[in-house]
C-alpha cells in the first residue's frame, strides 16, 4: 500500500553539494587555515614570499590551481549554507523560505562570484 | 513490602483527555527491591495509589516493545530499566516524546503504524516461484545482508529521539525505513524501485539531518541511523541516474 502523491524531493542536489563540501573542508580545511592564517603570516615553516602576489596569480590562472580555488570556495560554502539551514531548523528557527533563501541564495552568489572573478583574471 | 525496603520517588507526567487542560507532573513515594524495574515501579503506583494511572506493556523482556516511555528525558525500555540505577534520586517518566499522549504515558502510534504500511513491509518476489520449483533458497551471505534489520521491535524509542520526526512528523523516520532497508536488502525482494518512491519523497530520508541518537536508544541495536544513511546514498544516486535507467518506480 504505497502513498498516493509523493513528492520527489530535491535535496539530493543540496545534500551532494554539502557532502562534497564537507569531503574536501575535512581535508584541506585545517591545512589551508593553517597555512593562509598562521604559517604565512608568521613565517614559519614555509619560504618568505609562498604566497607572494605574483606566485598567487601564477596560481590562480594555472587551470588545475583555479579549479582548486573554485572548488574550495563554492563547495565550501555550499557546505556551510546546508549546515547552518538546518541547525536553524534544529534550534527552532523554521523561516522556511526565507532561511532557505539567505543559506544557499549566499552560497550561489559567491560561487558565481568566485566564478566570474576566477575566469576574469585569465589563463 | 519489609521495612528495609528503601523508597525512591517517581515523578510521572500525567494526563487525563477527559479532565486535563495540560499533562502535569505528580510525584510518588515508592518503596523498591534491587530487582525492580522502572515498569514495576509504575504496576507499584497503579496497584497502591492511583488505579487510573495508564500505560502499555506486555513481555516485561525487553522483546515486546510497548513499554517504551522517556526516563528522565531519555527514551527507554521501562521494563529492562532499573530503579536501583536512580537511587537516590527522583526519577521521572514520561509519555515519549515526539507523539500525541492519548493518556498518562500512551502515546497515539497510529501515523507510525500507517508509515510501517506505507513501506510495504513485505518480500515483493523478484522472480514468483511455483510450488513445483520449490522454495526461495538464500546464501549465509545474502542472509546476513538483512538479518540485522529484522530485530526491530517497533517499540518507537528511535522516533522518540529523532528531532527530525519532531519537527516534521510526516518524515518515515527511521524504524520504518530501517524495515524498509531490511526488505531491500532481501535477496528474494525485488521491489527496492518501487518502495525508492517514498525514500526519495520529501517525507523520505533527506529529513535526516545525521543525529544518530535513534541508534543510540535503540534497545535492539538496529542501527536504524545506518539504513537511513545507506538509503540517502540510495536516493541520491536514484535521483541523478534515473534518467539512465528507465526501471525506476519514481517519477
Ligand atoms: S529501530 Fe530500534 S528503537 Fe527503533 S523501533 Fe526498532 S527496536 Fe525500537
Ligand atoms: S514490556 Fe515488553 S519490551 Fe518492555
Amino acid at each position: 500500500m504505497m502513498k498516493a502523491g509523493l513528492k520527489r524531493s530535491n535535496a539530493p542536489i543540496f545534500w551532494g553539494l554539502f557532502g562534497a563540501g564537507g569531503m574536501l573542508s575535512a581535508l584541506f580545511g585545517p591545512v589551508l587555515v593553517f597555512i593562509t592564517g598562521i604559517a604565512v603570516p608568521l613565517g614559519l615553516l614555509l619560504p618568505k614570499g609562498a604566497m607572494s602576489y605574483p606566485k598567487m596569480q601564477a596560481f590562480a590562472q594555472n587551470f588545475i590551481g583555479k579549479s582548486f580555488i573554485f572548488a574550495v570556495i563554492a563547495l565550501f560554502l555550499w557546505f556551510a549554507a546546508h549546515r547552518i539551514f538546518h541547525s536553524l531548523h534544529e534550534i527552532g528557527i523554521h523561516a522556511g523560505l526565507g532561511a532557505k533563501l539567505i543559506c544557499y541564495g549566499s552560497a550561489f552568489a559567491s560561487t558565481v562570484i568566485a566564478a566570474y572573478v576566477l575566469l576574469v583574471l585569465g589563463f | 513490602m519489609s521495612e528495609n525496603h528503601k523508597i525512591i520517588e517517581i515523578e510521572v507526567l500525567r494526563y487525563n483527555p477527559e479532565s486535563d487542560d495540560e499533562p502535569h507532573l505528580e510525584v510518588y513515594k515508592v518503596p523498591f527491591s534491587d530487582d525492580m524495574s522502572v515498569l514495576q515501579g509504575a504496576q507499584y503506583i497503579k496497584d497502591n495509589f492511583d488505579g487510573s494511572l495508564t500505560f502499555r506493556w506486555s513481555c516485561r523482556m525487553a522483546i515486546c516493545g510497548s513499554c517504551g516511555m522517556m526516563i528522565n528525558g531519555i527514551p527507554k525500555l521501562s521494563c529492562e530499566t532499573f530503579l536501583r540505577d536512580y537511587y537516590p534520586s527522583r526519577i521521572r517518566i514520561e509519555a515519549m516524546a515526539n507523539f500525541p499522549i492519548e493518556k498518562d504515558l500512551v502515546v497515539d502510534l497510529s501515523g507510525f503504524i500507517e508509515k510501517l504500511e506505507s513501506i510495504q513491509p513485505y518480500i515483493i518476489a523478484k522472480e514468483p516461484r511455483t510450488l513445483e520449483q520449490g522454495e526461495y533458497l538464500q546464501t549465509p551471505e545474502e542472509f546476513n545482508r538483512y538479518i540485522q534489520f529484522t530485530s526491530c521491535i517497533n517499540c518507537t524509542l528511535c522516533y522518540a529521539a529523532c528531532p527530525q520526526f519532531g519537527l516534521n512528523p510526516d518524515f518515515i523516520g527511521p524504524a520504518a525505513i530501517a524495515l524498509l532497508h531490511r526488505y531491500n536488502m532481501d535477496s528474494r525482494d525485488g521491489a527496492a524501485a518501487q518502495r525508492m518512491e517514498l525514500v526519495a519523497s520529501e517525507e523520505g530520508v533527506f529529513n535526516c539531518s545525521a543525529v544518530g541518537y535513534c541508534s543510540e536508544v535503540c534497545p535492539k541495536h538496529v542501527d536504524p541511523a545506518n539504513a537511513v544513511n545507506i538509503n540517502k546514498t540510495n536516493a541520491a544516486k536514484d535521483y541523478f541516474l534515473r534518467f539512465l535507467s528507465p526501471k525506476g518506480g519514481s517519477k
